[in-house]
This record gives structure tokens, sequence and C-alpha cells, in this order.
């Protein structure tokens, strides 16, 4: 006979303690950091700028009549929408992080697939010099980018000193200067993610293909590039997001008229100290943001 | 080297009379079956049978036709629609032999067709393999590790070992009469026997050799060419060993006696070791004819080992 030692469990089991603690940490991390301050960006945006501190109305007004406690107005979208600086700010952000995700894509998928074919041993090293950018200070290599860039950088010097132009070109404060910056600051973000699927994919699969009769371009588009979508979609998000609403770069890269959305935000808040329209162009620009994530989610259920 | 992945350093490979040296893998009459499958995980049944016509440019009506017949060869019968990761590995299985045998190509390479499978599995896919290669005219070269597989699926045997065959022949023939110590120890399990022989008569193949061991004399028939005092290694397959616990002398057998030092129980036959009286160890492989079989033979037990002659094999040390 065997016998089972019910007993021999223990009878409080640690994991149904921990385990929601473990999946809800980062859940009230965002609610707190997150998520309530979004609320409260969100409900300035329905107020009217006013001379005060802080510089907004309040839009509950819970001490005087009962009648109008509710004083919200629309009034900072409908200008969003008259006024043509938003929406040129907005496109052009777009506009800009979108070029600079398919740049960083077209860099970023022949370095992660050479990464990944690479011998072994190399492969650590190769992404290392991947992350390596990172442990000096972003906004230090941005100012590096400025002294490369400018009238008498290193490229203008170079080039006037080979002979080759006559006069320094203008590349600093473009939007050349500015497709740069974002490529060479993200481009990580997108290589990792690629390497990850590409790295995983069997090359076996590619062989069968080849064995079958395609050809190197044929196993590319029928194979590897299908396989490796997940890898370019995470790759991509992580590089757009971050650049439409990037500040830094486009200020001290680009010209005074390369206006993206996170410049007019900042005047808004800063030199207008119009709260109630910048928190309304923030409210957009999340917008903006979260349906190419909702997107993707769908996507990724999708293939699941 | 066969499929064209990789190229040989020298010498040259031929298929029907083509030289295939200068082929690149996508153009060549030969298809091959990963270890692995590596079926297209992101394409469904239809789709990856029906990858080499596609890739061909052949009609889509002749593509549609053709996959269909194959579908029913390998019989997925109406899982054309059905993505890999919803299939089990048998299915898996005949998905990659149908879209490696969809170009008809005069050679299939299988590279350890069966090695992913369970062995009720793997039995089964064996015979469907044969039944396949008989149905077209397609040759097989298969890969495997598994002796027994290599002798049910094959109607030609190449061994190699360090890069160099071996012997090459018909299952039957490698395993009934191995070359040398290697080929006769690859398939299956052999005794051997250290021993020098006596007298070989190359007309009528018959040769007498005494074993070292116990001086006892031992004939048979062989091929190699021996003179008298050379060193020759006997060998002998466990199965053709008969085991007793009374010994009677006839001059068509060889016999031995011993003690079981271990005995392993399988079901359908027994395996003893047994040590004999000269300290060799030597194996035996009884087949359970009878039921109580197992029961009347037990460690410690004194038993006799007798084989017919003709089952001596003598191989060059």
């Amino acid at each position: 006979m065997i016998k089972i030692h019910n007993q021999a469990l223990p009878k409080f089991r640690f994991d149904k303690f921990w385990r929601p603690v473990v999946i809800g940490l980062p859940y009230f991390w965002l609610l707190l950091f997150f998520f309530i301050p979004f609320l409260y960006v969100f409900q300035i945006s329905f107020s009217t700028p006013i001379l005060a501190q802080p510089p907004y109305s309040q839009i509950l007004n819970l001490s005087g009549d009962f009648s109008n406690w509710l004083q919200a107005t629309l009034d900072n979208y409908l200008f969003l929408l008259e006024d043509n600086l938003y929406w040129v700010s907005y496109l052009k952000s777009v506009k800009v992080a979108f070029i600079s995700t398919l740049i960083c894509l077209l860099i970023g998928y022949p370095l992660a697939y050479g990464i990944a074919r690479a011998p072994r041993q190399k492969r650590h090293i190769l992404l290392m010099l991947v992350i390596l950018p990172f442990w000096s200070s972003f906004l230090l290599r941005v100012y590096a980018w400025m002294g490369i860039l400018s009238k008498n950088g290193l490229i203008n010097s170079t080039l006037v000193g080979l002979g080759l132009i006559d006069k320094p070109l203008a590349i600093l404060y473009t939007d050349v200067a500015v497709y740069l910056g974002i490529v060479y600051t993200y481009i990580p973000f997108m290589i990792l993610p690629l390497y990850a699927s590409i790295e995983k994919l069997d090359s076996a699969l590619s062989d069968a293909a080849s064995d079958l009769g395609a050809n190197r371009w044929q196993r590319f588009f029928d194979i590897t590039l299908p396989l490796t979508k997940p890898g370019i979609i995470a790759g991509s998000l992580l590089v757009f997001i971050p650049a439409i609403g990037e500040y830094v770069i486009p200020t001290l890269l680009g010209g005074i008229d390369s206006l993206m959305i996170g410049r007019t935000l900042y005047d808004e808040f800063f030199l207008n100290r119009d709260w109630p329209l910048a928190s309304a162009v923030a409210t957009i620009l999340l917008l903006i943001i979260v349906l190419p994530i909702m997107w993707f989610q769908r996507n990724q259920q999708r293939t699941n | 080297m066969i499929a064209g992945i990789e190229l040989p350093e020298s010498g040259s490979i031929e298929v029907d009379g083509h030289e295939m040296n200068g082929v690149a893998a996508n153009e060549r009459p030969i298809n091959m079956m990963f270890q692995s499958y590596a079926v297209f995980p992101h394409m469904n049944v239809f789709k990856n049978i029906a990858y080499g016509l596609i890739k061909q440019k052949t009609p889509k009506n002749l593509v549609k036709e053709k996959v269909s017949e194959m579908i029913k060869l390998v019989q997925l019968d109406n899982l054309d629609n059905r993505m890999p990761n919803q299939l089990s590995g048998g299915q898996l299985q005949r998905v990659a032999l149908g879209r490696a045998l969809i170009k008809e190509p005069k050679l299939l390479l299988l590279d350890e067709p069966l090695a992913a499978l369970d062995k009720k599995l793997r039995e089964q896919t064996q015979f469907e393999l044969i039944n396949l290669k008989n149905k077209l005219d397609t040759t097989f070269i298969v890969v495997t590790h598994d002796q027994e597989e290599a002798m049910t699926l094959s109607s030609r045997i190449a061994l190699m070992d360090k890069g160099q065959f071996v012997q090459i022949g018909v299952p039957s023939e490698i395993y009934e009469t191995p070359i040398n110590k290697f080929a006769a120890d690859f398939f299956g399990s052999m005794n051997f026997f250290a021993a020098e022989v006596i007298s070989h008569n190359k007309q009528t193949n018959e040769i007498c050799a005494k074993l070292k061991s116990s001086n006892i004399l031992i004939t048979g028939q062989t091929k190699n060419h021996f003179n008298s005092g050379d060193k020759v290694t006997v060998g002998v397959r466990p199965e053709k060993l008969r085991i007793s616990t009374s010994g009677s002398v006839s001059e068509k057998k060889t016999i031995l006696e011993g003690q079981i030092e271990d005995l392993a129980y399988y079901g359908n036959r027994n395996l003893y070791r047994i040590k004999t009286n000269d300290n060799g160890v030597v194996q035996v492989s009884s087949q359970n004819v009878k039921r109580s079989e197992s029961i009347h033979l037990k460690w410690k037990n004194k038993v006799f080992i007798s084989w017919e002659n003709s089952s001596n094999v003598f191989l060059k040390t």
C-alpha cells in the first residue's frame, strides 16, 4: 500500500502571499507615479489659466453655489484645433519619429543580424559595444554631437581641410542634425529586441527554404523577416515612442523652426505659463503614443 | 555536402551522372528532411508543403493538385489549414517529409528522421517510410545513430568510421558477415574470442582455430585470408548462443562452461552475462519462447553455452 502524506504539505503556502505582491508592486508603482499624475494633468486641461499659484483655476467648485460645481471648459482643446502651430508640431513630431524609426530599423536590422550570426564568444562583446554609449551621460553625448556638427566642428573642419568644400556646411541646427541625434541615441533600443528575435530563429528553417529552392532574398522575405516580426515591432515602438516626445535633441541640435511637440509642450508650460493648454497638448500626445501600443498589444495577442 | 549546404574540399559528387560541385543548394535535384523537421512555423500545412513548388514558379492549379496528392500520400488529410503548433510530432514529421518530396527529388536526404518520435510511433513510421520509398522513384539516404533503424530502413548500408567507409552492403550481409571488429560491434553486439589460426583451406574457405584461453578448437567458414599461426578474433552474436544446464558434445557445436553472473529480463528475451571457466565474459541473448523460460536459471547457476560452428565469424585483428 502506498500512503500519501497529506500532512507533509505546508499549511501556509508562501506563494499565495507573495504572488499578488510581486505582480501588484509594479502596478502600484504605475498607479502612483503614472496614472494619478496623469489624471491630475488631465483635469488641468479642462481648467482656465489664471495669474495665481498654481496658475490654473479649480474645475471643482465645492464651496459656493452647488448648481455650477463643475467649472470645466473644452476651450483648451478647441484652441488646439484652431491654432496651426500645434498641429504642425504634432505632425512634425510624428514625421520625425517615424522617419527616425525607419532609419533605425534599416541600420539596426543588418547590425542585429550580423551580431546574432557572429561566433558565440564574439556576440557578447558586440552586444556590449551596442550598449556602451549608455555608460556616459545622454546630455554629454548630445553636446558632443554639437561639437562634431557645428560650423567649425570635426566634420566641417575635416572637409574644408581636405579641400572638398569651400565653406562649412550647415548641419547643426537643421533637421538632419535632429535625425542624426535621434537615430544615434535610440538605435540600441532597436538592435536589442531585433537581436533577441533573430538569435532565437532556427537556422535550419533558412536551410530548409534554401533546400526547397529559395534564393538568398526569398529566404529573407519568406522566412527571416516574418519570423522576426515581433522583434521589429518591439524595436520600432521602443524607438518611436520616446522619439515622438523628444525634447532635448530637437532643442539642442535642431533649428529654431524645428518645432517638435516636446518643445511646444515645454514652451507652453514654462514660457507662456499656460498650464491648462499645455496639459491639453500633453493629453493629446499621450493618445498619439498609446494608440500604436494598443495596436501592438492586439497584434501580439493575435500571433499567440 | 550532398545537399549543397557545405562544399567538399576535394572529390566530386554526382547525382544520376550529373556533376553537382558547381550546382547551388537550391538548384540540385536533391531535397532534405531536417532532424528538427524545420517546418516553417508561420505557414500552414498546405503552404509548407507547397513552398518548394511555389519557388519553382509552378502554376497555381498544378500546385494545388500536387500538394493535395502529397497530403494524401503522407496521410495528412483534412489538416491543410492547421498551423505547425497545432500538430503532433508525428504529423510534423510527415509535413516535413511531404515538403521534401513535393519536388520529386532524385535523392532525399533524411537526417535522423525518426529521432524525435517515441518508440511505438517510430516503429510504425519506419514501415510507412519503407512503403513510401517503394511507391516513389526516389533514393533515400538516411543518417541515423540507431543501428536497428539503419537495418530496417535500408536496402544498402554504408558504414563509416573516422571518415572512411568500412563496409558497404545489404543489412543482412553487414550483420552476419562483418568485415572487421568495428563493423561487427557496431550493429548489435557480439562476443569476441582471441584465437590462433591452425589451418585455413583457401579452396573451401574452411578454417580451424584454437581459442587462446581454453585451447578449445573451433571451426567455421571465412572469406578473409589467414595463414596458420595468424592471430584471429572469433565473433559470435549473443542470440546465436544456446544456454542449458547440461552439455552434450557434438561435432558441429562449440561448448563453453560457465556461471551466470548477470541476467536481465527484457520481457521478450533474457540477456545473460556468463563468466566462463577460463575467466572470459560471454553475453547470451535467449528468446523467451515459453512463459517459464526465465524461472529455472538464476544467479551463480552453472551452465553450458553452445553454438553452431556456422555462427562463427573470423575477423582479422
